[in-house]
């Protein structure tokens, strides 16, 4: 080898030196800073900030146009007497616990469904998850549409088959308004639960069902020893995906009823909107906001230990 | 919610190994299988299907249902159409909605990238932690924060334009974005850039020669991800947008087509429809990636 480059040294070209420039995006250190900064400016900036500023906000009687200054606990002191924010607390939790239910059960069914030999498999697929991708205000105003009092299309059916005699009253009367509000939020969550849901079936492998038939296991034991803690993992982080946006959900509520009628459906997020912005209070809407947090942070610890249980499961030391 | 689950769980297996199944016949997979199918599918659609039908309705049988059978069309009209996209701003929303979507969509994507290469590839001390907190951003909902955004808009002089949204958008876009992209980047074999290291390519050179081709699925299905949930915003930009002309689309269906105490459900349909339409179209054409995104995401 030595001899090859003393006896033609004119074939070897120079390497060329790069630049400072060059040497400087080379440099690990450099890189590694460059890299992070644009999304972790853009989530300083655009979210931990914001947060901080409104756990500040909701101690300070600031109103749009006029800067707060520090009062303390006096907006929650004036919510825990208001029975509006305590009814939109009810109704968050008795919304986020029916609809978690709902898309749940009807989720893991047609999941169950799908996971099945089904001709246009792929179709099928698309088709369900139409609901889930169109803009959720859109398909409210759908659902807004179909509940009319007076032209409800459901109303309509109903009297034509003969089960009723007067048109249905879905949103004009709390209990009413509050059902249909669930209703239209599991019809929502429907796609995304079954979508993940049967990601995770089709990862269960074949020959774990074939040693239960072999063993003589009947349908509800494979389903219940083999598919559900198999699916546990999966289940717990849509779970928690799902409780959080529906706890702070916003859009089908203020589409469809704006938390009337008489603030009966009220959510805390559509609240916290309507003292906040409309209002002006902005103080108060940032309380209302904050009190939100509670409920999120326990949450995500629920997703946080079903995290910790998948791993000692799977025996995997990290990632 | 196991008792839901319980009656198709006896057909469970049926994918595994159709033919050992004696007693799974063709009646009892009508009743276990299709007939359910059929009503999930007719319950999913039906109110896509009341959009469209009303859409196309003259007001005249949209208010009789006497005479006409609501659930068809006698006589298709396309007043309503005409009426959104001639006498309202809507072609203008829509190119708003665009405008905001793609922008955002093309930051976010840029952002979580380049992250997600650091994080990935240039492993350093504490990668982990970073990669975490991106994620727990992911949990913090925008109902929380539209507020103190709101004040910081305004400050910011950002108030009713649509850069407000771009800047926005991108703090629930970039951790989804990122995590996803991660996932990505852990399945290509880091043999590949050892190679090119070696061959005497900078980090720059490998990022953009190797690394990105080979991540370009990756990168469409975050891209789409993107796309649709920019295009379904609604919170800040009702928070944000004032003026009528920079609204997006959601918001403006919402408040400037609901006028008074009548509602023109005719022409509220045909908005949603409209507005419905491009996610639909741009969806259908990437359904595969759309879904391993979602799913691909949740399993990370």
């Amino acid at each position: 080898m030595s001899t090859a480059t003393s006896t033609a040294p004119a074939w070897v070209r120079q390497r060329q030196q790069p630049g400072a420039l060059a040497r400087l995006f080379d440099s690990k250190p450099f890189l590694i800073v460059v890299c992070l900064l644009p999304a972790v400016g853009l989530l300083m900036t655009f979210l931990t900030y914001p947060l901080g500023l409104g756990i500040w906000l909701a101690f300070t009687d600031q109103t749009i146009g006029r800067p707060g200054i520090y009062i303390g606990l006096e907006n929650f002191e004036f919510l825990f007497e208001d029975p509006i924010f305590w009814g939109a607390v009810f109704y968050s939790v008795f919304y986020t616990a029916i609809a978690t239910v709902g898309k749940f059960g009807l989720g893991l069914w047609l999941a169950l469904l799908l996971n099945q030999h089904l001709p246009m498999k792929s179709i099928l697929r698309a088709i369900i998850l139409l609901p889930w991708i169109v803009p959720t205000v859109l398909s409210a105003i759908a659902f807004w549409w179909i509940y009319d009092p007076q032209f409800s299309i459901l109303s309509w059916l109903a009297m034509k088959i003969g089960i009723r005699e007067t048109p249905f009253d879905f949103i004009n009367s709390a209990w009413p308004a509050r059902w249909s509000l669930i209703w239209a939020n599991i019809w929502r969550g429907i796609p995304f639960v079954a979508i993940s849901l049967l990601a995770g079936l089709q990862t269960i492998s074949p020959s774990l069902y074939e040693a239960a038939l072999l063993d003589g296991a009947s349908p509800w034991q494979r389903f219940r020893y083999i598919t559900f803690p198999m699916l546990l993992p999966i289940l717990a982080i849509v779970m928690t995906f799902s409780i959080i946006f529906t706890f702070t959900d916003f859009q089908l509520v203020y589409a469809i009823t704006r938390g009337g009628p008489v603030n009966s459906t009220h959510l805390l997020a559509t609240l916290a909107f309507q003292r906040g912005i409309p209002g002006g209070q902005l103080g108060e809407g940032a309380a209302i906001a904050v009190s939100m947090i509670p409920f999120l942070v326990f949450a995500t610890l629920f997703s946080y230990f079903a995290l910790a249980r998948r791993k000692w499961q799977q025996g995997e030391a990290n990632d | 919610m196991s008792d839901v689950a319980a009656s198709p769980g006896n057909t469970n297996t049926a994918s595994a190994a159709p033919e050992t199944m004696a007693w799974d016949s063709k009646a009892r997979r009508v009743v276990v299988l299709y007939l359910p199918l059929a009503c999930f599918v007719i319950i999913l659609l039906f109110p896509f299907y009341w959009m469209a039908v009303t859409a196309f309705k003259p007001n005249a049988e949209l208010y009789d249902f006497q005479r006409f059978n609501p659930f068809w069309i006698s006589s298709p009209t396309l007043d309503h159409i005409y009426h959104l996209l001639f006498n309202t701003a809507y072609p203008r929303w829509l190119w708003t909605t665009m405008l905001v979507a793609i922008a955002s969509t093309f930051l976010s994507l840029v952002a979580s990238t380049l992250a997600a290469y650091a994080i990935q590839r240039l492993r350093f001390r504490g990668s982990q932690y970073v990669g975490l907190a991106i994620y727990l951003a992911y949990l913090v909902p925008p109902s929380i924060l539209f507020i103190p955004l709101a004040t910081m808009v305004v400050q910011l002089g950002l108030f009713d334009t649509p850069f407000a949204l771009i800047l926005v958008y991108p703090t629930f876009l970039v951790p989804f974005c990122t995590w996803l992209l991660i996932g990505y980047f852990k399945s290509i074999p880091y043999e590949l850039e050892e190679c090119a290291l070696i061959d005497g390519a900078t980090r720059l050179q490998i990022l953009r020669q190797i690394t990105l081709p080979l991540a370009v699925p990756g990168l469409i299905s975050a891209g789409i991800f993107s796309f649709t949930l920019s295009w379904n915003e609604f919170i800040y930009a009702l928070a944000f947008i004032q003026s009528s002309e920079n609204k997006t689309v959601p918001v403006a269906i919402l408040t400037e087509l609901v006028t008074g105490d009548v509602y023109q459900w005719g022409a509220l349909m045909a908005g949603s429809l409209l507005g419905s339409l491009p996610v639909a179209i741009f969806y259908s054409f990437f359904v595969d990636y759309y879904v391993s995104s979602l799913t691909g995401a949740v399993k990370e």
